[in-house]
């Protein structure tokens, strides 16, 4: 397969360059106990900390702990406004790209999360990068989200999309 | 419990993936994303061969390796690259290893290279965790 003669424009647009660093809306995680007990059923945990109350706190815990990768549920109410979802997308690349692929994350904790904490997040695009790979033209779009407690911050996750 | 650097632990953490598993996930979670349960969608929509499991599932998988290990708040920090996908039928084992000793936030950690393997021996998940060593 030869390689394409002209060159090609980018793919990040000034519009997308824009939105980097730029704090999107904040949003609220409820930890609770029935969503610790789901989230860690789902990955198999067997440690009676992440369901038995008494076990979590016999161990140390305020309560139930949040298994890793998990950092609360959203508030779903389908009366509250929503947000276009092309709007809450962003710019777009200067070619559609239809595939997406999660790239990586990465949580930095730091303080210990349990059911009954409630934390707000707000996710900023950190970087974003365009590359060759296996899989063609791609998209990397790395987004950071920083969770909250009172105000102090608890967790970041970083994550890595790939758009191809 | 002391890490030292060369120490391992490994485990299966999830036999013959199944859409039962990433319908779990999904509600777990919140991310209904139909290319993790809906063949359709995956395979007419995306052209994949088939659903595929959500990646932050094999990373909470290899999460569980890991508080297995170390204890259930332990971790500093955990990051993982998803380098192929996870199919239905896959059985995943996680590893980690402890790749070095230190400080990290005025804390003793180890720092542990984790990965996940298919049944092929195929790595699923590759990264890293920081995790309190006292």
């Amino acid at each position: 397969m030869s390689a394409p003669t002209e060159a090609k424009e980018p793919l990040i647009t000034p519009e997308m360059r824009a939105t980097i660093g730029v704090e999107g809306r904040s949003t609220t995680q409820e930890v609770d106990r029935t969503m610790v007990r789901l989230f860690a059923r789902a990955t198999g945990h067997t440690d009676p900390v992440y369901y038995d109350v008494d076990a979590a706190k016999a161990a140390g815990y305020r309560d139930l702990p949040c298994p890793p990768g998990f950092l609360g549920t959203p508030i779903f109410n389908p009366g509250a406004p929503r947000m276009d979802p092309t709007a809450a997308m962003g710019p777009q690349p200067s070619r559609p790209l239809r595939r997406i692929l999660n790239g990586g994350t990465e949580i930095e904790y730091l303080a210990d999360i349990c059911a009954g904490d409630v934390l707000t997040s707000a996710t900023h695009t950190s970087d974003l990068e365009e590359t060759k790979g296996s899989i063609g033209e791609m998209l990397v779009v790395t987004s950071k989200t920083v969770y909250k407690r009172d105000g102090e911050v608890v967790a970041i996750s970083t994550g890595k999309l790939i758009r191809y | 419990m002391t890490l030292k650097v060369g120490d391992k632990h490994e485990a299966v953490v999830i036999e013959k993936v199944s859409r039962t598993h990433t319908t779990k996930y999904a509600g777990a979670s919140g991310d209904y994303n139909p290319l993790h349960h809906d063949d359709g969608v995956a395979q007419g929509l995306a052209g994949y061969p088939s659903i595929f499991a959500h990646g932050m599932l094999s990373m909470g998988l290899t999460g569980r390796m890991l508080t297995d290990w170390l204890g259930p708040v332990a971790l500093r920090k955990f990051g993982v690259r998803f380098t192929r996908q996870v199919w239905p039928g896959d059985t995943l084992t996680s590893k980690g290893e402890v790749i070095s000793v230190g400080e990290y936030n005025g804390e003793p950690v180890a720092t542990i290279k984790v990965w996940t393997e298919n049944q092929n021996g195929e790595a699923v998940v590759e990264g890293e965790a920081v995790a309190l060593n006292a």
